[in-house]
């Protein structure tokens, strides 16, 4: 990279006046004339057989202007669409619409179109479903045993997938080793609520045969080519825009059954048609996460060393697969090595049916999975051995030289310097003394935890060899006449701030001024092609789209530079965005002084087309793997089960950094979410499938007085990936986070026998553990 | 988060209001803060008829002095509470159990007569209101009553109400001479209510205890006033024997409430040890200077 200003800059979001001033359009905010509007009766039973609908008194009311039900649209409207190329896949039908079944709490029944939406939550009220309930389950180790109820008919055995991957000798591994180490794990089935909830927005324009459709979604690019696929329109008439979207975490990396049921009525009806999400909906219906139940088995030699780890894991499906459903546990799978060298791994898993919404991708999307068991593993086994929980993890770092290092579950870690990030963090925190503080504490009945968690993660995806629809992106900068520059994105950022970032590339690519830089993202008609933004891919792979297009701009701009001097393009300077010919300094004329001339076309070199813009598709060779070390110091109650963080250190590397700011705000806010499903969220089903945490009165979510104060520091090792030298930050909060906090309440418990905990570790929990036993005395440490 | 139909009246006199309510029966409901009826409406759990908005009724808010008693009218919000130097001066236990309700907007908003009447069983106010022994002013058609906090709450959200009644004034002694008070919760995660909660007023005259008042919220059905471990501590002297008392009683003919957040061994369990946390921390904020041990 050349000599950079912006790049590595503290700038403060541009996109942030019009978010905290309330004049950001959200879908809800569109208004377009003689909209109508929808609300959506949704199942009250987690497995029910149809048997009526009666729908006339409901479209008698005044303002109803239609009440549609899934029997009438099953032929009209393609299925949800799944993205897998796994043949063991099991895909039930997944109408837009229930047809003559309900499989889980929430799943839409009727959709209800009047003129306001009053009237259509109204008309809801007058509609009669006549069900016929069936036996349910929610548990998914419940549903694979033999009795249970089916869910999908065509297959009784309730599984809907199953995916393997065995690398190493790991039979050797096992029979060689001075110990091995069980333990059970539980991920709990967290909601990922973004601020905003889900919303669609629909028109069709007969004349000129276009449907837009405004949804809060994370991938346009994508809905555009499945929706016109659901709908059976030509592509190139339908047009997806994501207006403000108000956050994601996965959630919106999706193509729901609202997005084909409102560009339908948009059709039917011929009128703009919404439909906005409301909270309960958003968790009964909007995808969860996690949901993994497993059973982990690490074989280790005497001094550490690991040999082999096996996973066996129970993936909980929920009823029907979303998008990337079935892609989720196998992530889990490909970073079962953590950051460490382990010779053989092997993970089995069975996804499961169950009568619920359907699990997919939400923050870090199978690695918090993978990091929680290999960093909870490191510490039981430490705990087992003896060992203080840094020296095991020391033990079995691959070296800095080591890069590219090639693991066991197929991957190559593009670089790293674990050993740094840790030292880094183990002088910030403090550890030394931490650790006879706790052992002082100890000898007065307080108990005070350490927690590590040296994380590795997957990011920049990813090459398209990998992903289900591409993994490449689109991007292209323009200079206009003005001199103004325009910058289109095939990402679609949610809250991520590359607005800004961004800008900042192509700002010191061309040494154009920040403001007279535009980033333009969200709408398939203006920007023509792209991928999305999920994956923590946005900067690392849509960035270096960027900052190819603008490369391409200033070499084009070279060139007429050139051609005006009436000199060698090789001979120009290019410095703060002017050309100048070498040893005539006065002699030169800026970026933005060339796109003038670049457009009026008068004196460009022979067979140069006009104009003065670029576009650029980058295909990344290999993922990125940005890593890191968290570190958290708790003291846990014993008599209320309380847990209090005193104490929170992140050393986090993802690769170079553009804008500190926004690397900042990412880790924090994971941090957040990591910290939530460590100690208190949870979606609850009951046995038989109903919801019980339904809203934020029961779905806890941190709060600003939940977080305690965060220690941030950063090591930079660039990957050689892309030439930007990111890995991508937008995960690695949530992944490294959780079992740093749930190692540090277990290792506050050392005394009282305790060698793990499900998450959340709920103070009624916590106060049970510590019911068993008396602590043991103080004997400092491990 | 529609709610169905209803009809909406702001009356401008209590007597307006209390007619409105004998007229609509059992499909009115009154309308204060709304942080506990809005949300009911809007999931349709509630569906009245028709709401009446006490906002613009003069005289029903505020806080006062009179003699030895304050008064605070049903529609203070709980902002105004927590806030009020003259609570703060002559009856801590309410501002700072008042600060402990939900959040910024929730206080501001929220009105002690509404979370009384709505009798959540989880509400941080009803805890304070037994413990010192406050007492309501219920207003009806014909007549109106002054009636004990203890003898409020009835069951799970229900009260001595009558349909065509009105909390109009909440009255709390002035507390005098040497006292402490506490309030302590155990919050529930995502609402913020109690899973328990315990306020605890306590009266010291030579090193003995010649008064005390304990209020338990999120145990019961009902919040209620912990007579048990009242008994064993009045007129105690307070020693290391006093402030180690024994809290067992606490959850004492009480049937505690079992939930996702907490079950009702381990609510017993936590109301034991707030309980005997509040009494402490009472204690201390008393002034009484203990021999060390």
């Amino acid at each position: 990279m050349p000599v950079s200003k912006m790049v590595g800059a503290k700038v403060k979001r541009r996109e942030d006046p019009r978010l905290i001033s309330g004049l950001a359009h959200y879908v809800d905010d569109i208004i377009l004339p003689n909209t109508l509007h929808v609300a959506i009766l949704r199942s009250p039973y987690a497995h029910a057989r149809i048997k009526s609908i009666e729908t006339d008194a409901a479209l008698k009311q005044p303002g109803v202007v239609a009440v549609i039900t899934g029997a009438e649209i099953r032929d009209k409207i393609g299925l949800i669409p799944v993205a897998s190329d796994n043949p063991s896949l099991r895909v039930p039908k997944h109408y837009v619409l229930a047809v003559d079944k309900v499989c889980y709490v929430g799943e839409g029944v009727v959709a209800a179109v009047a003129e306001d939406r009053y009237a259509a939550r109204d008309a809801l009220d007058l509609i009669r479903v006549d069900y016929e309930p069936l036996p349910a389950v929610s548990d998914p180790e419940k549903a694979l045993a033999a009795g249970s109820p089916v869910i999908h008919s065509e297959w009784p055995d309730n599984v809907a997938f199953r995916w393997s991957l065995k690398q190493g000798n790991l039979a050797g591994a096992f029979k060689e080793a001075h110990k091995v180490v069980r333990q059970r794990l539980v991920h709990q089935r967290l909601a990922p609520i973004a601020i905003e909830p889900r919303g669609v927005l629909a028109r069709y324009l007969p004349g000129e045969k276009e449907l837009t459709l405004w949804s809060s979604t994370q991938i346009p690019h994508l809905l555009k080519t499945q929706l016109s696929l659901m709908l059976k329109l030509p592509e190139n008439h339908v047009r997806v825009i994501a207006p403000e979207v108000g956050g994601g975490f996965g959630s919106k990396l999706n193509v729901y059954a609202e997005e084909g049921l409102i560009g339908y009525l948009a059709l039917k009806l011929n009128r703009p048609v919404k439909w906005i999400e409301g909270r309960r909906e958003n968790i009964q219906t909007t995808i969860h996460g996690r949901g993994q139940v497993g059973e982990a088995e690490v074989a280790v030699k005497k001094d550490g060393t690991i040999l082999g780890l096996q996973y066996k894991v129970i993936a909980d499906i929920g009823a029907y697969h979303q998008l990337l459903t079935p892609g989720i546990p196998p992530l889990t799978g490909l970073m079962l090595s953590g950051s460490y060298k382990i010779p053989a791994i092997a993970m089995e898993i069975t996804g499961v049916f169950t009568n619920k919404m359907a699990t997919d991708a939400y923050r870090g999307a199978g690695r918090p999975e993978a990091t929680y068991v290999v960093e909870r593993m490191m510490d039981r086994v430490a705990q087992e051995l003896g060992m203080m929980p840094v020296e095991i993890r020391k033990k079995n770092f691959p070296m800095p030289k080591e890069f590219p290092f090639k693991t066991a579950t197929g991957l190559a870690y593009d670089s790293g310097n674990y050993q740094a990030a840790l030292d880094k963090a183990l002088k910030l925190a403090g550890y030394e003394k931490l650790r006879r503080e706790q052992k002082k504490l100890r000898s007065q009945g307080r108990y005070l935890g350490i927690g590590l968690s040296t994380y590795v993660e997957i990011c920049a995806m990813g090459p398209s060899a990998a992903m289900p629809a591409g993994g490449w992106e689109y991007g292209a900068v323009r200079v206009e006449p003005t001199g103004k520059v325009t910058v289109l994105t095939g990402v679609s950022p949610h809250g991520q701030g590359q607005e800004t970032s961004f800008a900042q590339i192509v700002a010191d690519q061309l040494g154009v001024d920040l403001d007279d830089i535009t980033v333009i993202h969200g709408d398939t008609s203006v920007v023509p092609s792209g991928i999305g933004t999920f994956g923590s891919r946005a900067t690392a792979v849509g960035g270096t789209a960027i900052y190819q297009a603008a490369e391409k701009v200033k070499e084009k701009a070279r060139e007429i530079a050139a051609h005006l001097f009436e000199a060698d393009p090789e001979d120009l300077n290019f410095s703060e965005g002017r050309f100048s010919v070498k040893g005539v300094p006065k002699k030169g004329l800026t970026i933005q002084q060339i796109a003038l001339e670049a457009h009026m076309a008068r004196k460009l070199p022979k067979k140069m087309e006009p104009g003065l813009s670029a576009t650029s598709v980058f295909e990344p060779s290999n993922f990125t793997f940005p890593f890191g070390t968290h570190i958290c110091v708790v003291e846990v109650e014993p008599q209320t089960g309380r847990v209090e963080i005193k104490k929170y250190v992140a050393v986090d590397d993802c690769g170079r950094v553009i804008n500190p700011l926004l690397v900042d705000g990412q880790i924090q806010g994971g941090i957040a979410q990591g910290l939530g499903q460590a100690l208190f969220e949870e979606v609850v089903y009951d046995e038989n499938g109903q919801l019980l945490t339904s809203s934020l009165m029961d779905y806890a979510l941190p709060r600003a007085v939940d977080l305690p104060h965060l220690d941030l520091a950063r090591t930079e090792t660039p990957t050689p990936v892309n030439p930007l030298g990111v890995k991508g930050v937008g995960e690695a909060g949530t992944i490294g986070s959780t079992p740093a906090i749930v190692n540090a309440v277990v290792d506050a418990l050392v005394p009282f026998g305790v060698t793990h905990i499900d998450m959340p570790l709920k103070p009624e929990k916590i106060w049970r553990l510590c019911q068993t036993k008396e602590p043991a005395q103080a004997r400092g440490g491990r | 988060m529609i709610p169905a139909p209803f009809d909406y009246v702001r009356p401008t006199t209590l007597d307006e209001a209390i007619r409105l309510l004998a007229a609509n029966g059992d499909e009115a409901k009154l309308l204060a803060g709304g942080h506990s009826l809005l949300p009911l409406v809007k999931l349709r759990l509630a569906n009245p008829k028709i709401l009446i908005d006490l906002s613009r009724i003069s005289g029903l808010s505020g806080i006062r002095q009179e003699g030895d008693q304050i008064i605070i009218g049903a529609l203070t919000t709980h902002y105004e509470i927590e806030s009020s130097e003259l609570l703060k001066q002559a009856c801590p236990l309410l501002p700072e159990t008042a600060r402990m309700i939900g959040d910024v907007q929730v206080r501001n908003r929220g009105t002690i007569g509404g979370s009384l009447a709505h009798a959540d069983p989880a509400a941080d106010l009803p805890a304070a209101i037994l413990a010192l022994g406050a007492e309501l002013r219920l207003t009806g058609s014909d007549d109106e009553r002054w009636i004990k906090g203890e003898d409020f709450f009835l069951d799970l959200m229900t009260t001595v109400l009558k349909p065509t009644e009105i909390i109009t004034e909440i009255r709390v002694p002035v507390l005098s001479g040497r006292f402490g008070t506490a309030y302590l919760k155990m919050p529930q995660k995502a609402s913020g209510f109690a899973i328990v909660g315990v306020a605890v007023w306590i009266k010291v005259e030579d090193k003995a205890c010649t008064a005390i008042g304990v209020g338990v919220t999120g145990l019961g059905a009902k919040p209620f006033r912990a007579k048990e471990v009242e008994k064993k501590l009045w007129g105690k002297r307070i020693d290391h024997t006093f402030i180690d008392a024994d809290a067992s009683h606490v959850d004492h003919g009480i049937d505690p409430l079992d939930d996702i957040h907490a079950s009702a061994p381990f609510r017993a369990h936590l109301a034991r040890v707030y309980t005997h946390r509040a009494i402490q921390e009472a204690v201390k904020r008393a002034g009484v200077s203990m021999p060390s041990r």
